[in-house]
């Protein structure tokens, strides 16, 4: 459907206002709601991450298309939530405590969204125990954590322990990041993935979610 | 009196998009040129440097690094500080504005003016280090004959030196007085300010080989580019 390439190359070049319109019209003329988010805002995503991936663009740019992304949300939204269409999966994120460093985490947590993802920000210097009560609470599938520091590295450790002691490790599992954290790291203390950086969490967070899918 | 100018302070464009993440070789879309001017207007609209300095003798440094009891075993610092010529600790904000119009754009989703600024703001706080060693250096040359004196920032929370030593510190220098504050996590508010000590002395006392297991997990190891390329 034409109107949906529309869409996604509206959403490529970060044309936050352009996307709305090709969003109504697109309902305008019958498309469900859940394939206008699937084949036009999320096939745009991919496309941008694709790009971003193969550095064919830079940080900056995806995160226009985000925005162009969110606009086209706020007019799906609620017609997908009457339709009783569910997210992806709903992932917890924060950074841990003794971190006030945010932005990766929030870079990350607007990708996930991009990738349809429900995501739950518990924002920065965040214990252990919050992030395992809120993912219990929220049902979430996943917990991202972020680090800046070698120092505050180690709450890391203490929620995956957290998660394995209330037996919880399969059924939430765990994906890390942030700039002294590494892959070894996240083998050396259990947790289920690492992202080096924001494309390369949402695709971490797309694995580990398949098996609940 | 540490003077921190703007024009001294404001990053090149080219270290902004490394930031970023745009690879050498690679050239940054029109979108984010156009991004990268606003972010620089917003940096000289909203910052408000300012710093704080003050000499501290090696014994009563001691007590400020040993903070807690909770550094890394034998952290390089450790045997750096005890060959300086002199010590200061210092403080440096950019001021509340900043971070605040940073979380503004985030919360109104313009993420990625957002997170340009967010970058050119990080690289200004950095580089106030960077103006407060040479400031450092300067005054040293002066009161010294022979080789130049070398002077790094060294910061709680980097090359083992826990970041809880940020109590002993700042009850020391009170950085309160420039509009830093401690939160329970030893973590600063605003968020782009530095801390630390500037340690001043001999170039050869900043230089090390030792491999930390801290080091495994830094991802930026200018310690030792640093100390090279400055004492060269």
């Amino acid at each position: 459907m034409k109107i949906l390439k529309q869409i996604a190359q509206c959403l490529e070049i970060g044309d936050n206002a352009g996307v709305p319109p090709l969003v109504h019209q697109a309902l305008a003329e019958g498309i469900v709601p859940k394939t206008i988010l699937d084949e036009g805002l999320i096939a745009g995503m991919n496309t941008v991450g694709e790009k971003f991936r193969v550095h064919e663009i830079f940080l900056p740019d995806v995160l226009l298309a985000a925005k162009a992304m969110y606009a086209g949300m706020d007019v799906l939204k609620p017609l997908l939530l009457n339709a009783g269409v569910s997210s992806r999966g709903r992932v917890v994120i924060g950074s841990v405590q003794g971190d006030l460093h945010d932005i990766g985490k929030n870079l990350v947590g607007i990708m996930l969204k991009g990738a349809g993802f429900e995501v739950i920000d518990l924002g920065n210097d965040v214990a252990a125990e919050k992030f395992v009560a809120e993912a219990k609470s929220h049902d979430a599938c996943v917990i991202g954590m972020s680090a800046l520091l070698t120092t505050t590295m180690p709450v890391m450790k203490e929620v995956v322990d957290l998660l394995k002691k209330e037996s919880l490790s399969g059924k939430i599992k765990t994906i890390i990041g942030g700039a002294p954290v590494s892959q070894n790291y996240a083998g050396e203390i259990g947790a289920d993935a690492y992202g080096y950086d924001c494309a390369q969490a949402v695709a971490g967070v797309k694995t580990l979610t398949a098996a609940f899918q | 009196m540490i003077d921190f100018p703007l024009s001294c302070l404001q990053p090149q464009e080219a270290a902004v998009y490394t930031a970023l993440g745009l690879k050498s070789g690679s050239r940054p879309s029109s979108r984010s040129s156009v991004l990268l001017q606003q972010a620089l207007e917003l940096f000289k609209t909203c910052s408000e440097p300012l710093g704080l300095s003050e000499a501290i003798g090696k014994d009563e440094f001691a007590d400020v690094f040993s903070g807690q009891g909770r550094n890394a075993p034998d952290p390089p610092l450790q045997k750096i500080f005890p060959r300086a010529d002199s010590l200061l600790l210092f403080a440096f904000t950019l001021g509340p504005r900043i971070s605040e119009e940073i979380k503004r754009l985030f919360a109104s989703d313009d993420f990625a003016l957002g997170s340009v600024l967010d970058a050119v703001a990080s690289l200004a706080a950095d580089q106030a280090g960077r103006v407060a060693e040479e400031w450092v250096e300067r005054q040293a040359a002066g009161q010294k004959n022979g080789a130049l004196p070398r002077a790094f920032l060294y910061s709680p929370g980097y090359c083992g030196w826990h970041i809880s030593a940020q109590e002993k510190l700042f009850a020391r220098l009170r950085p309160e007085k420039i509009g830093i504050t401690l939160n329970e996590s030893f973590l600063m508010t605003p968020l782009k300010s530095i801390s630390g000590v500037l340690v001043a002395g001999p170039a050869v006392i900043h230089q090390f080989s030792e491999v930390y297991p801290f080091c495994a997990h830094c991802k930026s190891p200018t310690c030792r580019e640093r100390g090279m390329a400055r004492s060269a």
